[in-house]
């Protein structure tokens, strides 16, 4: 049951096969659960068994392995040579790995801006329409697909068709522009504006995040507060600059460094629609290649170790925000 | 990862009188606020509709002219839906859905079971370290995948588990655990206390006050995370790229999806069928299930 199935009713069997062990571990766990005396010690065993099996698997899947590749991050592309901070110098000097972070500092800054903007916007708009429900879902269903199917989705728009002849354009950026009267570009070439229709497709995916959470936000404003501003005859600028964004601005917050995280993190995107060709590449997609395709796993860890550094003050700032609007 | 959301509002909102928003909309002239709406709402469709219409048109249609022609000119065809699902061409797109929901199924229900009982030890045992062991899983949710893939890999090779969907039903699950058991943890901390110390006076075990009075209550956070998991599963490329191998022995319909356009590029026919086939399943939970999905997000948490 350990080895590869091949046919589909195998893999089934494996699948239920695998599911069976698993509740058998369950149920062991619970037995013995449950054979354990009452009161204060017997419950206590029962917190660690029920904690055991979770515990075991983040050590060994996670905590063994983040440990394992900071180390290894000091050593030479073969994995076997010390050579101290050379793979982050590296990263911080190559005219290759400048470009990499140059394009990971765009993606982290303009993907939550944009992202949270519209999706600031589109609640606000379609507040208490009769359509609501069908129009925040339109918005929304990008979050529920792949990055892989986005991309293929957005680099059909991008389609480039060579401006020759009867040859028409079937990319409708494309046709649009050659609608305008300008000549189709190649738009996932033309460095750095490739760059920036990749984000393009990261705000797509996650405007709908950004939308839902804020209009969660923005329906638990007070009605007093609304009454009152109202009453005074304030205007829609003045209600949303002095009214919606003060209330709503801890969940901004939440959503930016949310979004930001993510989009560290994201190399699907690039990898489908340019595979880090044309200077799109980014920190993720960079680790993937340097890891899985350069064999260079010195270099590799050093980016998954960036990386892993790169979300700790997005954290901090975020975990600083909630405390202090708790407080307040 | 994730994060906290200062946000206590049971979703299911009650319809309000009048909103900020609203007021601020009205006063925005209505006609250029709903024309605004539309504006994104059509930039939000259009991309994805673009490739639906495609998905349908035959091939010479798609190569030579763009989507929007299929409107003056109409000519549908299922000859690139066969063409994905079809043996020859390499493209198999079947095999590769199979393991799709072999990966997500077991990668949605172990990490479920497992952080369901370790969450229930957090909210409602005593025991020394608790309060460590907790903030230390906690703080687990930020360590990206990244750093943890290649120790992982050597793992499962000393295991001889490469190639196998065990590999991917190990990782996935192990990286859903700090998420589920904090989303979980935080579910089971609003039953009240009266609850369980009631049924632990009438005798009840740490087993059956599970069961019986804590899961029953919990089925919408389940629902939540496991639509999480699910879509995250479903959705993934990294962790299949590097565990699972590019044969159609394990790996998912997105790695297909990913190496047809690396390699295919130009194939829109199956490109655009192929795309569809990878959401339909994700969408369609979605769009059903989307109550809990909403509410999930909003209990303060998205993985990524």
């Amino acid at each position: 049951m350990f080895n590869a199935a091949s046919t589909t009713p195998g893999k089934l069997l494996q699948m239920l096969a695998a599911l069976l062990l698993f509740a058998a571990i369950m149920g062991v766990i619970l037995f013995i659960a449950g054979r354990l005396g009452r009161g204060k010690r017997g419950d206590k065993w029962v917190g660690y068994l029920y904690l055991a099996p979770a515990v075991l698997l983040l050590l060994v899947g996670l905590v063994y392995p983040g440990l394992r590749t900071i180390y290894e991050s000091f050593f030479d592309a073969a994995g076997k040579g010390f050579i101290g901070f050379d793979n982050y110098k590296t990263i911080f000097s190559d005219k290759d790995e400048l470009t990499v972070l140059r394009n990971t500092v765009f993606w982290v800054v303009l993907t939550p801006f944009v992202a949270t903007a519209v999706g600031l916007l589109y609640a606000i708009l379609v507040d208490r329409s009769p359509f609501e429900s069908v129009a925040k879902a339109l918005i929304f269903l990008p979050m529920s697909i792949s990055f892989v199917a986005a991309s293929v989705i957005w680099k059909f728009m991008y389609e480039y068709r060579p401006d020759q002849g009867n040859v028409k354009q079937i990319g409708l950026i494309n046709q649009i522009i050659v609608w305008l009267g300008g000549k189709p570009v190649q738009l996932l070439i033309e460095s750095p504006l490739n760059t920036f229709l990749l984000i393009v497709v990261m705000i797509w995916i996650q405007a709908g995040f950004a939308m839902t959470i804020l209009s969660a936000a923005i329906k638990a404003i007070p009605d007093d507060i609304i009454e009152a501003a109202r009453l005074d005859g304030v205007n829609a600028w003045s209600m949303f600059r002095n009214i919606t964004l003060p209330s709503v601005r801890p969940t901004v917050v939440v959503v930016l460094t949310t979004i930001g995280i993510g989009t560290l993190k994201v190399f699907d995107i690039v990898r489908t629609m340019t595979g880090g060709q044309f200077k799109t590449n980014v920190v993720a997609n960079e680790f993937y290649s340097q890891t899985f395709r350069a064999d260079n796993q010195g270099l590799g860890a050093a980016l998954a170790v960036l990386l892993f550094i790169l979300v700790i003050p997005i954290v901090a700032y975020n975990i600083r925000q909630v405390r202090q609007s708790s407080e307040a | 990862m994730s994060t906290v959301t200062p946000l206590t509002t049971d979703p299911a909102l009650k319809p309000k009188p009048e909103t900020a928003a609203s007021i601020a909309k009205k006063k925005l002239s209505s006609p250029w606020a709903s024309l605004a709406a539309i504006v994104i709402a059509v930039l939000w469709t259009l991309p994805t509709f673009g490739l639906l219409v495609s998905s349908f048109r035959p091939e010479r249609a798609i190569k030579r002219t763009g989507w929007w022609t299929f409107f003056s000119d109409p000519q549908v065809t299922m000859e690139n839906y066969k063409a994905v699902f079809g043996q020859d061409g390499g493209v198999n797109l079947g095999d590769y859905f199979v393991n799709s929901l072999v990966i997500c199924i077991p990668a949605v229900l172990i990490p479920l079971a497992l952080a369901s009982i370790s969450a229930y030890a957090f909210a409602w045992i005593n025991f020394k370290g608790k309060n460590f062991l907790f903030l230390a899983i906690f703080a687990l949710q930020i360590v990206p995948l990244q750093v943890t893939l290649i120790p992982i890999l050597e793992i499962f090779v000393k295991l001889h588990l490469t190639g196998t969907f065990w590999t991917l039903w190990l990782a996935h699950s192990t990286f859903a655990l700090p998420l589920a058991i904090y989303l979980l943890h935080n579910f089971m901390q609003e039953i009240p206390a009266t609850l369980i110390e009631a049924a632990r006076i009438d005798g009840a075990g740490h087993v059956s006050i599970f069961f019986k009075v804590m899961l029953p209550l919990l089925t919408p956070a389940l629902a939540a995370f496991g639509i999480f998991q699910f879509l995250w599963t479903w959705n993934d490329l990294l962790v299949a790229l590097v565990f699972a191998g590019g044969g159609n022995e394990v790996a998912p319909i997105t790695l297909q999806l990913a190496n047809l356009s690396g390699t295919r590029g130009t194939a829109w026919q199956l490109l655009s069928a192929g795309a569809f086939v990878s959401i339909i399943v994700p969408v369609t939970v979605f769009l059903l299930l989307q109550r809990f999905f909403v509410r999930g997000l909003l209990a303060g948490s998205v993985k990524g």
